[in-house]
């Protein structure tokens, strides 16, 4: 696979399609030559990131689409994905377990701590529908870190 | 496009005689995993004291499924006299679990054995 190859992947506003997503960056991050444990934060990463876009941006809307870009050069690999909504206002804190035990936080809203704990870098753009989007990156220099 | 959640139940004994109910977990675990997985646990007699989640079987979690196993912890924070412990997670979701936090409030094992060596 050339540096600069770029894949562009169009999902239905559709739970569980995420997969077809993680499939594709596993695919082209092995290629790459990322090891098997940065490609399972990869894909954790990419499933999330396209959650967020369905569930979030396009609200469940059947009539939007999620589109995920995936972007290679030397020594990294790029992944944006793209939704119809407002983009992320505010990232919400680190998910905190003792209040999700106790029943003083919502047990959900991980995605985002968990995306940005998983690849070396996450940005979230605003802009108008069509344009919001999540950057994420991993490189390949971080593989013996 | 999401694999059904598949849930079976199992009681075994380990040598101090204690019960131990062993939910087992396949396909997908994610938001639509919800009330199979509960439906599961609440079937459980609610005298079980101690419970395992045996993740062998799953293809996928994500954070939605991830928020199924904390509010089972919730319930069993609540209930008081109940310890829950997880086995069969790949490396990469002991990984998650850990950074989410779970494993403050139940014990993650490499497999069966260790679980049941734990109870």
């Amino acid at each position: 696979m050339k540096n600069g190859t770029s894949v562009r992947v169009i999902l239905p506003s559709e739970l569980g399609i995420e997969k077809v997503a993680m499939s594709t960056a596993a695919s082209m991050a092995a290629i790459m030559g990322f090891s098997a444990d940065r490609i399972e934060d990869l894909k954790t990463a990419v499933a999330e990131a396209c959650i967020n876009a369905i569930e979030h941006g396009n609200q469940f809307d059947s009539g939007l689409t999620v589109g995920v870009v995936l972007s290679t050069s030397a020594d990294q690999l790029e992944v944006k994905v793209i939704d119809d909504g407002v983009g992320v206002k505010t990232a919400p804190h680190a998910p905190d377990i003792d209040r999700k035990v106790h029943g003083e936080e919502d047990a959900r809203g991980m995605g985002i701590f968990l995306i940005q704990s998983l690849v070396d870098e996450a940005k979230w753009y605003k802009g108008p529908p069509g344009k919001s989007f999540v950057r994420l990156v991993i490189r390949l220099d971080k593989e013996n870190a | 496009m999401q694999t059904a959640t598949k849930v079976s139940t199992r009681t075994t004994s380990v040598a101090s005689g204690r019960i131990v109910n062993i939910l087992a977990f396949g396909g997908d675990i994610s938001s639509a995993s919800k009330d199979t997985i509960l439906g599961a646990y609440h079937s459980l007699n609610g005298a079980a004291r101690n419970v395992l989640l045996d993740f062998t079987g799953v293809d996928y979690i994500n954070s939605s499924g991830i928020a199924i196993v904390i509010q089972m912890l919730l319930e069993a924070g609540q209930a008081g006299t109940q310890t829950i412990g997880i086995f069969g997670l790949s490396p990469h979701f002991q990984k998650v679990f850990t950074m989410v936090g779970i494993n403050k409030y139940a014990a993650l094992h490499k497999d069966e054995a260790a679980a049941l060596a734990a109870v």
